[in-house]
């Protein structure tokens, strides 16, 4: 029981990761190592706007997932377009991004463990094991959140956009779509998206400056191993490296240290047999 | 005498004609000989503490370079083969007892093998998946690592190695010239036909199977010897700090050696050691203010990125010097005719 629920919710929120990454790595081919960086700002921002300013936990949520967006554009617009030619710059100015946002967030904070109060508090018990609300909601509202964004993409004419940018720059283009403003429209969505999963997250687990780290090793698996660009198979293959995680760090001694080693084995293993992921399409080669 | 009269003669010849007359070769020769006769000007023991890491760490920058830069296939895992050389070292040195003047090419030996075994699966990945799968490696090593706490030391890693030397200069000459050495090998293997073929498989890898060449052995072959230099430079770092821990496989030392590559500009070679040998020292004299230490870092390296988008050294060398438009031969930028066809600079 304890495994099916640890791996509902680390499933869910890789996820929520996972897609919004592979959405502005789609239609705009940055790879965005800052992204799980959002997500701890986030989540900080939720720790001091109901900590210290004693603010209602959902209006904090609402003005922290603003503010990352804000962010999150801003970055795009001053640091990301105009070297967007530069594969390898773009790469390295993340990292940077993400390493300014934890140096930030270390000199705000400081260095301390911190936890943010829960939405409801209590729980229940299913075959002897609690559950909290807590998890209940958060499970809850990333899959609402999933399903949005799956009618977002499908039914709307912006989502039709994302979609033929993500699959041809040029033509789409040609179509008349205008590629830069695309882009920045994606990247507020994917960016609003992480800055959410922080802020549903943040009271389920401890807060860090380097809480951005592991996360995003294993999103970069989700995303790999689902296929680049292929929103299904990103939430098939979150849920099963959520449960695969779940597994090693209930079922065998000292998993805790072995969980992203295993996950990873995975990742490989599955790339060995298909190297273009499990959903992902192969494209033609890009000369 | 007058036999060595002639040399020098010759000596001095060539100096004129083929160092002095470039700002980037000047350069090269100066770092040379300020890097050899540091000793002899200060014994400072925190200055060449500092030289010698940054030695260290330029020796896997290029290393770095010469795998992804030239053939580009994206690493962000490099730290693996830094802590496998690591690792191997310790393991080899404290376990065994064994010298580590021997150690240091067997921990290479060793990064060598691992280059193979991530080689291999990694062939059949490109571009973004390529990049992406590389950084899981050293994730992998780094759980097993500390799921064997009674060979790898577990967290707090295996301390208490052997200097390679015991005197504070025998070491820094040991160091200053392994670097010297193996940056020079590796500049040579980049302009090698060997490194052609690197550059061409980064450009068109299609065009270059169509050439009739098995890229799949260039690929191999360039993650063998990235591993090996990467390798040598894990085993010093291991011998020079006396502890083989898991921050050598951290992601963020991946990300560090990417940044400091990308900073000096890719496929050079000397673009990321002459990053690493600005870098890394800035990081140092900024200690003054720990806390703002990686902030500045970040920063700096933003904005560079943000106005010289294909790295410093690039940038830095189009400005000094000028190509001969119709000999392709490089020139200072104040000549107004080529050095060798007198055609007119634009």
């Amino acid at each position: 029981m304890n495994i099916i629920i640890t791996g509902l919710i680390t499933g869910s929120m890789l996820a929520l990761l996972a897609i919004s990454f592979s959405l502005i790595f789609g239609v705009a081919r940055i790879v965005n190592i800052a992204h799980t960086a959002f997500y701890m700002v986030a989540a900080y921002c939720i720790f001091s706007l109901t900590g210290k300013f004693g603010l209602n936990p959902i209006a904090g949520m609402m003005i922290a997932v603003v503010v990352v967006t804000v962010l999150g554009l801003l970055a795009y617009k001053f640091l990301i377009d105009p070297i967007r030619e530069h594969e390898a710059a773009v790469l390295i100015a993340t990292i940077a991004l993400a390493m300014i946002f934890q140096e930030a967030v270390m000199l705000i904070y400081t260095g301390d463990y911190r936890t943010v109060s829960a939405l409801i508090e209590g729980y229940f018990i299913v075959t002897g094991v609690k559950v909290f609300y807590q998890q209940v909601l958060t499970f809850g509202v990333v899959l609402v959140v999933l399903a949005l964004l799956w009618f977002l993409l499908m039914k709307t004419k912006l989502g039709l956009a994302i979609r033929s940018t993500a699959e041809d720059r040029e033509v789409a283009n040609l179509m008349g779509m205008n590629d830069s403003r695309l882009a920045m429209i994606t990247m507020g969505i994917s960016v609003a998206l992480a800055g959410f999963t922080g802020a549903v997250l943040a009271p389920l687990t401890v807060l860090s400056p380097f809480m951005w780290m592991e996360p995003l090793i294993i999103m970069m698996a989700v995303v790999v191993l689902g296929g680049l660009g292929s929103i299904k198979g990103s939430f098939v293959a979150a849920f099963i490296l959520g449960f695969t995680e779940a597994l090693v760090v209930f079922m065998i001694p000292k998993g805790a240290f072995l969980k992203g080693s295993v996950a990873l084995t995975i990742m490989i293993l599955v790339l060995l047999l298909r190297p273009e992921g499990l959903f992902g399409i192969s494209f033609e080669e890009e000369r | 005498m007058v036999a060595a009269g002639l040399y020098l003669k010759r000596f001095y010849t060539v100096v004129r004609g083929e160092v002095l007359v470039l700002p980037s070769r000047v350069i090269v020769a100066l770092f040379f000989l300020v890097l050899l006769g540091m000793p002899l000007i200060s014994q400072d023991p925190y200055l060449i503490r500092i030289i010698v890491l940054t030695s260290i760490f330029a020796i896997l920058a290029a290393s770095w370079d010469l795998l992804s830069g030239f053939t580009g296939q994206m690493n962000f895992g490099h730290a693996l083969f830094f802590g496998v050389g690591a690792y191997a070292s310790a393991m080899l040195n404290v376990h065994l007892q064994i010298p580590p003047w021997v150690c240091v090419p067997l921990a290479a030996v060793a990064a060598v093998l691992t280059g193979l075994l991530v080689g291999i699966p990694c062939l059949r990945l490109k571009h973004t998946y390529l990049a992406l799968t590389t950084m899981a490696f050293p994730i992998i090593l780094m759980g097993i690592v500390f799921a064997l706490p009674d060979i790898t030391g577990g967290e707090l890693g295996i301390s208490g190695l052997q200097r390679i030397s015991n005197s504070m200069i025998g070491n820094y000459y040991i160091y200053v010239v392994t670097m010297l050495v193996l940056c020079t090998i590796m500049w040579k293997i980049t302009d090698s036909h060997t490194g052609i073929i690197f550059h061409a498989i980064r450009e068109d890898e299609l065009a270059v199977k169509a050439s009739g060449i098995n890229t799949t052995r260039y690929k191999l072959m360039a993650f063998c010897l990235s591993g090996f230099f990467a390798g040598i430079a894990g085993g010093l770092y291991a011998h020079y700090m006396r502890i083989a821990g898991p921050s050598t496989l951290e992601v963020s030392m991946s990300f560090t050696v990417v940044i400091w590559a990308v900073f000096g500009g890719i496929a050079t070679i000397y673009g990321p050691i002459a990053a690493v040998f600005i870098l890394f020292p800035l990081l140092e004299f900024v200690r003054f203010w720990p806390e703002y230490r990686m902030l500045i870092f970040a920063v700096v390296v933003l904005l560079i990125l943000l106005y010289m988008p294909e790295g410093l050294i690039p940038w830095v060398r189009d400005k000094i010097e000028k190509e001969c438009p119709r000999c392709k031969i490089r020139n200072v930028a104040t000549r107004k005719t080529c050095r060798i066809c007198t055609a007119v600079l634009d």
